[in-house]
């Protein structure tokens, strides 16, 4: 990918308490970037962030869409879902905050690691939500950078 | 070290991946919750596990991990070491309990993983 404005965009449909499926976009998110041969370490923290992003809407959310875009110097997954909202983010920011119900904790989620969790991979992070509307997530990651 | 010396230590069946016993390891995380393993998990790392649903061979997968050693006695799905072979992940499966099997690894010398930076 040489073209500076060229963009590759992916959208997966995330079904709400679909636990059978939850993850299979982010596996997909994988595969897509590991054959555009991008780094392996930047295609691990896109590929977590991606992962703990699909299994918040799989577990909190009425359901969204997960989407990958690429250029050649950034790769971005935004989670944009149809509420309920996070009342609080910068509490579901913090490490071990969970509001997970016992369901998603007995398949071993609700650690309350998932937002921190992607904080730490992505170069940027913003995190809108509006009660009632819904949250989008945006999770940027620099390819040259690191 | 390779996987056939942990699989010795814990004296466990191998479901999967009787090919990759000589992969080798060079850490170890154990839990049972998919954002700390997501959080610990770097490369050539052996996860140590009771949940022996799809979402750890997912979790698993995601992270290049090639090795899951279900503790406590556990008999997974027939469909789940299929998901693990599919995947090209050994899967191990050890009598011990989750503290007995961390206890023989570590004191064979396999350190823990630590946070990524």
């Amino acid at each position: 990918m040489t073209d500076k404005n060229q963009i590759m965009k992916q959208k997966y449909p995330i079904e709400a308490g679909n636990f059978t499926l939850a993850g299979e976009a982010s596996g997909q998110i994988k595969k897509v970037l590991k054959q555009l041969g991008v780094d392996s370490n930047i295609v691990r923290r896109v590929t977590v962030a991606a992962y703990e992003a699909e299994m918040n809407m799989v577990i909190h959310s009425v359901g969204g869409n997960l989407t990958l875009q690429v250029t050649p110097d950034r790769i971005t997954v935004i989670a944009e879902d149809r509420g309920p909202g996070i009342p609080d983010i910068d509490l579901a920011m913090q490490e071990g905050y969970s509001t997970a119900p016992e369901m998603a904790r007995e398949l071993g989620f609700g650690a309350g690691m998932g937002l921190p969790n992607i904080k730490r991979c992505a170069d940027i992070l913003n995190v809108h939500s509006k009660m009632g509307e819904g949250t989008l997530l945006e999770a940027h990651f620099d390819i040259k950078a690191r | 070290m390779k996987l056939e010396e942990i699989r010795a230590a814990l004296n466990a069946e191998v479901l999967a991946g009787e090919d990759m016993m000589d992969c080798e390891v060079i850490s170890v995380c154990a839990s049972d919750l998919m954002s700390d393993i997501m959080y610990y998990v770097k490369k050539q790392t052996v996860l140590l596990t009771g949940l022996i649903n799809a979402h750890a061979i997912r979790t698993a997968d995601m992270l290049d991990v090639n090795a899951i050693v279900f503790v406590g006695n556990k008999n997974p799905m027939q469909e789940i070491i299929d998901m693990a072979r599919e995947r090209n992940i050994a899967i191990l499966a050890t009598e011990y309990t989750m503290y007995e099997a961390c206890g023989k690894l570590y004191s064979l010398g396999l350190p823990a993983c630590v946070r990524n930076a």
